[in-house]
């Protein structure tokens, strides 16, 4: 079921318009910060790491994680598990994959598998693309750190592509989640939008300080925590806490949408 | 050996409303099987609950000998068609095809169903289609694609919710024929519809279901009734009907008209046709045809599911 989930992904166009989207980013800044380098003042409100791009090409696979993280990857989601069970259920073929038979946890599980799949897939794009052009356009050459350290070409790429794991991981919490609400209704869109808009709210709230009581049970806490990967010694405290989070709300959303799907009439 | 498709005391409750009323069925081994019922009579239900899609509040399903619990088990042999195909409209008519042989645990299983894929498009005549993206089919292509992916395993058991929904007439014979000769293959088939017609034309066997209980089970023959009515074709109807209503038990349907050539159905009760005849022409009528009457299925079915007005 795994296999034929990817490769009904790999044959629809949208996978490949959000991969060329998400993968064409980093591309852009590239291409932005050649034309017209930004000026330190202007960089207060900009991404993190925006403004060492001119002088370094690792950046630009760093700087388009972090552009494409708090948007078009919740919208990745939305589309791969949001719409994953929901989309299918529009659709009618929900009726006829059970009627295979394939069981409805199996269907879950590899649904659930292959939407994490595929947004490890669009975080290799992201890094892909971002080194290439920043390596065609500005070079490599050693990352200063935030600490002021400095960390090898090879030393750099691998926490780059360990920044990229820890956002998939931290992503599934946030997929579970749309997983879940993708088994509690029949529509495709629906469930996405849903999944989206949870996602936006939930680092809306990430960032007002006098919520911060709640801020750990967000689904989206530690996000950010990949920067702590930049710093010297490497700051491992938010990742803990995002990968904590998301393992529960893994957990949590898988098993309720286990239960109930597997006991639900399924009318569509 | 074990039938088919056999329910047991089979009830699907929506709050007060039973959808499906303790329902018991059984469909014996290439049979074609026709379930009738008009519009919100249970079948879909019925036969959502066979299939493992809706959970039953009380009895049990067997399809090929086994129990159906979920969605597991004896699904693997049984192909099925559930109110109308539905496909992943992104995909060729092939490779829907094959997406649908793919999703199964069994390795040889699904080897054996791919093997199949071009041999079941020519079966439905979609060979010369299956490259192209379903969402260009037409309503009929797509109708047969639907069939193509229950029959796309050769299952033992068919069970196909309105077969013939958006095809033209030939599509509809096509289809009928084809259902007649994979059931005199071997095949089982159970097959809903709300035309009798077609019901008529291709099942050894049907039962009519309304308000959520099976009404009526036999041979098309048997529940059209025996030969007990004759229709007559006479120069005046009102002294027929005097003369037919003059034998013992004879009874004449509709009520009393107006003299003038016209046609009577009479129900005989035992009394022999050459008898009416001779009663009619003693009367001084003319008769221009005497010739035996069966009730059209229509009429049979319209009869049933009235007198099943089961409170809602």
């Amino acid at each position: 079921m795994f296999r034929v989930e990817l490769l009904k992904a790999a044959r629809r166009w949208r996978t490949w318009l959000l991969a060329a989207a998400i993968g064409g980013i980093p591309i852009v800044i590239v291409f932005a910060i050649r034309v017209s380098p930004p000026q330190p003042a202007a960089a207060e409100d900009a991404p993190p790491f925006l403004f060492q791009i001119a002088t370094n090409g690792l950046y630009a696979a760093l700087t388009g994680l972090a552009v494409v993280q708090p948007f078009f990857l919740p919208l990745a989601a939305g589309l791969f598990a949001g719409d994953a069970i929901a989309g299918e259920a529009q659709g009618g073929t929900l009726r006829y994959l059970l009627l295979r038979p394939v069981g409805r946890t199996r269907l879950v599980l590899s649904k659930y598998a292959s939407a994490i799949t595929l947004l490890g897939v669009l975080v290799a794009a992201t890094i892909a693309s971002g080194l290439a052009a920043g390596a065609v356009v500005f070079g490599l050459g050693p990352m200063p750190t935030l600490s002021g350290t400095s960390l090898s070409v090879g030393e750099g790429l691998l926490r780059i592509v360990g920044s990229g794991a820890y956002m998939v991981l931290a992503l599934s919490g946030l997929a579970s989640v749309g997983l879940l609400i993708s088994t509690r209704t029949d529509s495709g869109p629906g469930a996405a939008v849903a999944t989206i808009v949870i996602a936006i709210a939930s680092q809306i709230l990430g960032q007002i300080p006098s919520l911060d009581v709640i801020h750990p049970y967000l689904p989206t806490y530690g996000w950010l925590g990949f920067t702590g990967l930049f710093r010297f010694p490497v700051d491992w405290d938010q990742m803990q806490g995002g990968l904590l989070v998301s393992a529960v709300y893994t957990v949590v959303c898988l098993g309720l949408a286990l239960w109930g799907f597997r006991r639900r009439d399924v009318t569509a | 050996m074990t039938p088919a498709f056999v329910t047991r005391g089979l009830t699907k409750r929506y709050g007060d409303l039973a959808a499906v009323d303790t329902l018991d069925l059984t469909v014996e081994r290439g049979e074609l099987f026709g379930f009738l019922g008009p519009n919100g009579a249970g079948k879909t239900t019925t036969i959502r609950m066979a299939l493992g899609l809706v959970f039953p509040t009380g009895g049990e399903v067997d399809l090929l000998g086994e129990p159906v619990v979920r969605d597991r088990a004896p699904l693997a042999r049984v192909g099925a068609l559930v109110e109308e195909p539905a496909f992943w409209m992104y995909l060729s008519g092939r490779r829907n095809l094959e997406y649908v042989a793919r999703a199964g645990r069994d390795r040889t299983e699904v080897r054996r169903r791919l093997a199949l894929v071009d041999e079941t498009l020519e079966v439905v005549g979609l060979a010369a289609a299956a490259d192209k993206r379903v969402k260009a089919y037409s309503q009929g292509m797509r109708q047969r694609l639907g069939l193509a992916q229950a029959l796309v395993g050769t299952p033992d058991l068919l069970v196909l919710d309105e077969p013939t929904n958006g095809l033209d007439p030939t599509g509809m014979r096509e289809m009928r024929l084809l259902l007649r000769r994979l059931a005199d293959e071997g095949t089982t088939i159970f097959v809903s519809s709300h035309l009798l017609s077609e019901v008529e034309a291709m099942c050894d066997r049907v039962g009519v279901m309304a308000s959520g209980r099976l009404v009526a089970e036999g041979t098309p023959g048997s529940l059209r009734g025996g030969t007990d009515r004759v229709r007559v074709q006479v120069d005046d109807v009102a002294r027929a009907r005097a003369a037919a209503l003059g034998l013992a038990g004879v009874t004449v349907d509709g009520d009393a008209v107006a003299g003038g050539p016209g046609s009577l159905t009479i129900t005989l009760h035992g009394v022999e046709p050459a008898d009416l005849n001779a009663a009619l022409v003693g009367a001084g009528v003319r008769v221009g045809a005497l010739a035996p009457h069966r009730d059209t299925l229509e009429e049979v079915f319209l009869h049933l599911v009235e007198g099943a007005d089961v409170p809602r």
